[in-house]
């Protein structure tokens, strides 16, 4: 018979999880494994609150497994590191990200991309190699694999750079893989949330011009004012938008509502291209005639591989570029998912697991 | 009062038009410009009858200027050349394919690429710098700029050679720019006709692993044995799609009516490029999550520069690559679109305008 998750391995843990459909969170207890020859675990402070923690929680992808501790930005402070751990010491400030497993010997996995990997294993709510269930960042500690730990620098504050670990690589990895980080290119971001807002800090560094496009239009005074964008455009101000017709050589778009594709197509030069980063559901429509008519393309990303995720926490550090975030103690969590839902935050939820999330026992 | 057809130019000409959306096409008197300092005049041989023909004829775009006379895949001989023309001489044999002008000084003129110019002319249902509608290869002659025409050479059959000027450029350019031409990777050619075939033949001697998939069983046997396609999947075959997820580096879409996405993007790899060329009249249906998970992308491709057309000829003429063809008399245009309407045709028809074409 299956052990429960308080017993189900030897190090007691205390997190939050949700329990079923509603997606409310509240205390629980489970367990994680002993630190493995090649483990680093560590004592969990910061944990962003990501908008794919809402969707896991509510089951709204269909794949949650109940109970569910969500958190995949999470830094912290090494506690213990097992006995062929080479990369990181005790006392190190690292993070863990999106993902803590994957085949290691295919060619995704070869070649640095193991979050293409085909048996790469989710933060949370997936199986691990031992058959147990991965837990995410709101609980206390984390094992994790060193091959899937990163190293925050020391001039990054903690709690500003959890978001990193998830949202930062979502938008750093198709700015490079796609080629729209070269100086003097034009790129838009649509959505201006947990992954837009960094995607204009990141773009900027790299010597792109940025235009937020929004359908917010009380957003533009931050865009411009505070995140250093070029330019802001309304979506639904149909004058603006055809002003901007053919002048962007790529657009991030982190919008995971359903939205057209249309008028973003026209915003894009002769050869243009259009990014997915953001997950509708349902499919959206696909306009031929225009993607043909400029050689245009649209593509997909999903965060990053190992290498490439320190490569950006590096380039954050250099570029001193953190998120802009909320603080919140574990117990607004409830709250701050109910928030998120209606995009009511500047622009991630971090919760302070360090000082505010403590075992009842 | 805008003058007629008949009476806009000064070089009589005669050709076969549709004069509603009905698409029936019959006979048409008009005129072509006299032969500008810059321009050739070609007696039209052959003209491939592409499915853009049929889409325009019928008005499925929305934007046809009727009467219409179609047609983007001539193959001609020159008749006259004016006196700044330098690269063709009476007698040769030259294409003309899918545009005929463009502006000449934006970014996309300047890089070759005049398929993408924002003022591009296109051979058919466009207006001329002069203001005039152009009118296509269904016809007895035709006057172009002569950096718009092509050289077509000597070795390429000028009947089956004819629809390489649009089918031909249509896969060459994105196959070129898309990167499908590592020898030895795998690309997918979806649907079977006009466009489809010379995929394969090209895909081919590009030196790839070529996939047909297609909803007709029946083509597997020429696509394989005739074609040389490498294998053949049913797209109606749930386990033989299951099968071949994951398989395809590229896929060329050349599918022109309205069909699902989801199951070609499922059969890329990781980083696979589905490109669609087929010009549905509503959108399609995209799911992004595979996009996401998977990193691969859809793009989009028309025609190709002047540049690249002849660079495809050249390459086609060295190849031995030509279309598979019916060759058709005028007369018999308006049955030969019924059929094209249900693809029953071995891949392209093309007019025998020359021996067809009489007043």
């Amino acid at each position: 018979m299956a052990k429960s998750p308080e017993i189900e391995h030897p190090s007691k843990a205390f997190g939050w999880a949700a329990r079923d459909t509603s997606g409310l969170l509240s205390p629980f207890n489970f367990s994680r494994r002993a630190t493995g020859e090649k483990d680093v675990t560590f004592k969990v402070l910061f944990c962003g609150l990501c908008h794919s923690d809402l969707h896991m929680v509510k089951n709204e992808w269909g794949s949650s497994i109940y109970p569910l501790i969500p958190g995949h930005e999470i830094v912290g402070v090494v506690t213990e590191v097992g006995s062929k751990v080479q990369k990181f010491k005790v006392g190190d400030k690292v993070g863990v990200g999106c993902m803590v497993g994957a085949c290691h010997s295919c060619d995704n996995c070869d070649n640095n991309l193991e979050n293409y990997c085909p048996k790469m294993i989710l933060t949370y709510g997936a199986k691990y190699y031992d058959g147990t269930i991965t837990y995410g960042g709101y609980s206390d500690t984390m094992v994790s694999d060193e091959h899937f730990v990163v190293r925050i620098p020391d001039n990054l504050p903690l709690d500003a750079s959890a978001p990193l670990l998830c949202a930062g690589i979502t938008v750093y990895s198709p700015l490079r893989f796609y080629g729209l980080d070269r100086p003097g290119m034009h790129v838009g971001v649509v959505g201006l949330g947990g992954l837009g807002h960094v995607a204009v800090k990141f773009a900027k560094a790299m010597g792109v011009k940025v235009t937020v496009i929004s359908t917010s239009p009380n957003k533009k005074k931050e865009a411009l004012e505070h995140l250093g964008a070029d330019s802001f455009l309304v979506s639904k101000d149909q004058d603006q938008m055809q002003a901007a017709q053919g002048t962007m050589d790529g657009i991030i778009d982190t919008v995971s509502a359903q939205h057209p594709l249309l008028p973003l197509i026209g915003l894009l030069k002769t050869q243009g291209k259009l990014v997915m980063v953001g997950a509708p559901e349902k499919p959206l429509e696909l306009p031929v005639f225009p993607l043909l008519m400029g050689r245009k393309l649209l593509g997909g990303s999903c965060f990053g591989g190992m290498k490439e995720t320190q490569e950006m926490i590096d380039f954050a550090a250099k570029h001193n570029i953190t998120s802009d975030i909320e603080v919140i103690p574990i117990d607004y969590v409830n709250t701050a998912m109910e928030r998120l839902v209606k995009a009511d935050v500047r622009y991630r939820f971090v919760i302070d697991i360090g000082n505010t999330l403590k075992s009842s026992s | 009062m805008a003058k007629s057809p008949e009476e806009e130019h000064p070089q009589k000409a005669f050709g076969w038009a549709a004069k509603d959306s009905s698409g029936l096409l019959s006979p048409f008197h008009f005129s072509r410009r006299e032969t500008g300092d810059g321009d050739v005049t070609i007696k039209i041989l052959y003209c491939g009858i592409c499915h853009s023909d049929l889409h325009n004829v019928k008005n499925e775009w929305g934007f046809t200027m009727y009467p219409v006379v179609p047609g983007h895949e001539i193959v001609g001989t020159v008749t006259k050349t004016g006196k700044n023309v330098k690269k063709f001489k009476v007698g040769d044999r030259v294409g003309v394919g899918v545009l005929v002008d463009s502006c000449k000084r934006c970014e996309s003129c300047q890089q070759d690429l005049e398929n993408y110019c924002p003022q591009m002319v296109l051979t058919y249902n466009s207006y001329s710098q002069d203001g005039t509608k152009t009118y296509g290869g269904y016809s007895d002659i035709v006057v172009v700029d002569e950096h718009y025409v092509l050289r077509f050479p000597e070795n390429l059959p000028p009947d089956a050679g004819a629809p390489l000027l649009c089918a031909g450029i249509t896969v060459y350019s994105p196959m070129k720019y898309y990167g499908m031409t590592e020898p030895g990777k795998h690309l997918g050619v979806a649907g079977l006709g006009g466009l489809g075939h010379v995929a394969v033949k090209i895909g081919k001697a590009f030196g790839l692993k070529v996939t047909v998939i297609s909803t007709s069983p029946k083509k597997e046997d020429e696509a394989i044995n005739r074609l040389g396609a490498d294998s053949f999947l049913v797209s109606s075959d749930p386990a033989k799609m299951k099968a071949a997820i994951n398989t395809l580096d590229y896929i060329i879409d050349t599918v022109s009516a309205v069909h699902p996405l989801a199951p070609l993007i499922s059969l890329l790899k990781l980083n696979g490029k589905l490109i669609t060329l087929g010009l549905p009249e509503k959108p399609l249906e995209l799911p992004i999550f595979p996009l996401v998970l998977g990193r691969k992308l859809v793009g989009g491709s028309d025609v190709g520069g002047i540049k690249e057309t002849q660079e495809m000829l050249d390459f086609c003429a060295e190849h031995g690559i030509a279309s598979d063809i019916e060759l058709i008399k005028m007369g018999d245009i308006n049955m030969a679109m019924e059929r094209l309407a249900k693809s029953d045709v071995k891949y392209r028809f093309v007019i025998d305008v020359a021996n067809s074409l009489s007043q």
